[in-house]
């Protein structure tokens, strides 16, 4: 391999039933950045079925340009044409970086992908820069420059990681969705759209789809929401959550949820904050009745302002919570919901 | 039916982390559990031999002390353990641990692998992946559900706003979720049984069609360059009121954030 072919920054833009995922024009505005620090471009690699329309989109939000593979093998996500899609424009084109959102479907096509060409690849990315590798001189060791420095919570998020792939291209990452920010919109800003199709042959590696069951679901997406009023187990029952529920439409926020609650059956998964389900950072934070694990703190931590309302006063959650109160939610969220539905409109 | 079954023995994240001077984790000196994700994997394939019938070989690679998560997949019914320790293979991203295993897995016969999606210490979710890539068989991650037709297997793939039910040829590798089961306890026979069983343990030279320059610190692509303690913002105010004044003071703190 030699390192220096290879040139460029490339993000998956990732694409579910023909719509642009968020983490795809958030991977394209932290490219920017990236590619602006090594004085090069911004590719945005678009794999689907029918996809190439979609191409302006990502021109707009930052994309120098696109690379489509189109091919009707690759109309829902399967990992293998997926991962075939990747490897061969990695070999054919020779980028430096490789961007794919830590979602569902690229911690899946993540790993697969940088086993088949052979590089390093990092998880779960919350920060990304170039900079040195070693980042101090190291006596007898070349300090290399340029390098993509890759840090990411580790140990239940316990720790903070910093990665490099020194020896290897592309470096890859996976980036945590809702961490980056996209670029603003330039409508009619257009991108060069390259084709490329390495041909799709099944094989035992074809898996083939019998269902796809869609979660039924009309709430609003909570990494969006302003406001979130999240539950945990200590909320008590499914049918509780209407307290919860009330103070949300008040606020105008969103009802989520702990890890405890999705494993009890209580809310669906979509509804789920932490490391194994979604990073959210609203204005308000509300942890009713959650514990606080370390791994539901690592998707809430940001959050602008944290109340925590939970019985036990030993809970974890209030280490994190800027206002935390002992108290019984059943009484508390009954009343706030009241007084605040009074102030308002008082108003 | 044969089932091998990848386990890691992780560090109870609630104890605290520790670290070698290179930036490594120190596992010799924290308290240790078997990964839950792996825990529930392990579950399905003792439920598939419940069903079907299966043999399930449990795999592990780490300290020697790894012995200790191999002996409990027994007691909880796991056929074999076999443990993958050596020096060399120390400090291993996930492309050297998967090279690894795989070197391992090419010596069994198997119609099903089953990893847990992450382990809870590195949360990568990338080693089950990659040791199906190494194999050349298909990957199922992120599974829900798990039943077998004739020569294939039947899984509910869980993505976030959707599952899809999927269908692939056995052999395959499928990552589990931990809310796929509840996993059953040891049982005291189980554990008596466990204790006195053979561990097969494998070094360098038992791995099958791996070459050095893949594996252990040394053919790890990713490298540290700084770990730290994450630095967390203090904790804020800790109230305890009656139920009218806990209203009063959220709504006080509300008003002066502006948010109301």
């Amino acid at each position: 391999m030699n390192i220096q072919d290879y040139k460029g920054v490339f993000v998956f833009a990732q694409q579910v039933d023909n719509v642009i995922s968020g983490i795809a024009l958030e991977l394209i505005g932290k490219g920017k950045d990236l590619a602006k620090d090594l004085g090069t471009e911004v590719t945005a690699v678009l794999v689907g079925s029918d996809v190439k329309g979609l191409a302006d989109e990502l021109a707009e939000y930052g994309a120098d340009k696109v690379i489509v593979v189109d091919d009707p093998e690759l109309k829902e996500y399967r990992t293998e044409p997926y991962a075939h899609a990747l490897s061969s424009v990695i070999n054919e084109f020779k980028p430096e970086i490789f961007l794919v959102g830590a979602t569902a479907i690229g911690r899946d096509l993540g790993p697969r992908v940088s086993a088949r060409i052979h590089t390093g690849l990092t998880a779960d990315c919350t920060q990304l820069e170039i900079g040195d590798f070693p980042i101090n001189p190291i006596p007898g060791k070349e300090q290399l420059h340029n390098q993509l420095l890759m840090t990411r919570p580790a140990f239940g998020g316990n720790t903070i990681a910093t990665i490099a792939c020194p020896d290897f291209r592309p470096q890859m990452a996976t980036v945590r969705p809702g961490v980056m920010q996209k670029a603003p919109k330039e409508a009619g800003r257009k991108a060069e759209v390259i084709d490329y199709n390495p041909g799709f042959t099944p094989d035992n590696k074809y898996v083939e789809i019998l269902k796809v069951v869609k979660a039924v679901s009309d709430v609003a997406d909570i990494m969006d929401a302003k406001i979130l009023v999240s539950g945990g187990r200590g909320v008590g029952s499914p049918e509780n959550f209407k307290l919860l529920e009330d103070l949300a439409e008040v606020l105008g926020g969103t009802v989520s949820c702990s890890r405890a609650v999705v494993d009890a059956g209580w809310k669906p998964k979509d509804l789920q904050v932490g490391q194994t389900g979604k990073t959210v950072r609203p204005n308000v934070y509300f942890a009713i009745g959650i514990s606080g694990a370390i791994q539901h703190v690592a998707g809430m931590e940001e959050s602008d302002i944290i109340i925590a309302i939970n019985k036990d006063e030993t809970a974890p959650i209030f280490e994190v919570a800027d206002y935390g109160i002992v108290g019984d939610l059943n009484k508390i969220l009954p009343a706030l919901t009241e007084k605040l539905k009074a102030e308002i409109a008082a108003k | 039916m044969k089932i091998v079954v990848c386990v890691k023995q992780v560090p109870d994240t609630k104890g605290g982390v520790k670290f070698n001077p290179d930036g490594t984790l120190d596992r010799g000196a924290m308290l240790t559990i078997m990964n839950p994700d792996d825990k529930a994997g392990l579950e399905a394939a003792l439920r598939l031999k419940d069903q079907y019938g299966a043999e399930v070989t449990v795999v592990t690679m780490g300290l020697p002390k790894a012995e200790e998560v191999l002996r409990e997949a027994m007691a909880m019914g796991a056929d074999k353990g076999i443990l993958v320790t050596d020096r060399v293979l120390g400090g291993a991203d996930t492309w050297a641990t998967s090279q690894t295993l795989a070197g391992a897995i090419r010596n069994l016969e198997y119609d099903l692998i089953i990893t847990g999606r992450q382990a809870i210490d590195g949360d990568t979710a990338q080693v089950g992946p990659q040791i199906s890539e190494h194999l050349g068989i298909p990957v199922i991650s992120y599974a829900q559900k798990i039943e077998i037709e004739g020569d294939s297997v039947i899984v509910e793939r869980q993505y976030d706003d959707r599952y899809h039910v999927l269908k692939a040829k056995m052999p395959c590798l499928i990552t589990a979720l931990a809310e796929l089961n509840e996993p059953r306890y040891m049982t005291p026979g189980g554990i008596f049984d466990a204790y006195k069983a053979d561990i097969t343990v494998w070094g360098r030279a038992d791995l099958k069609d791996v070459e050095d320059s893949n594996l252990g610190l040394k053919g790890s692509p990713t490298q540290i360059a700084k770990a730290s303690d994450k630095v967390r913002k203090g904790a804020g105010e800790k109230v305890t009121l009656d139920a009218a004044e806990s209203v009063d003071y959220i709504i006080d703190k509300l008003k002066v954030k502006h948010v109301i």
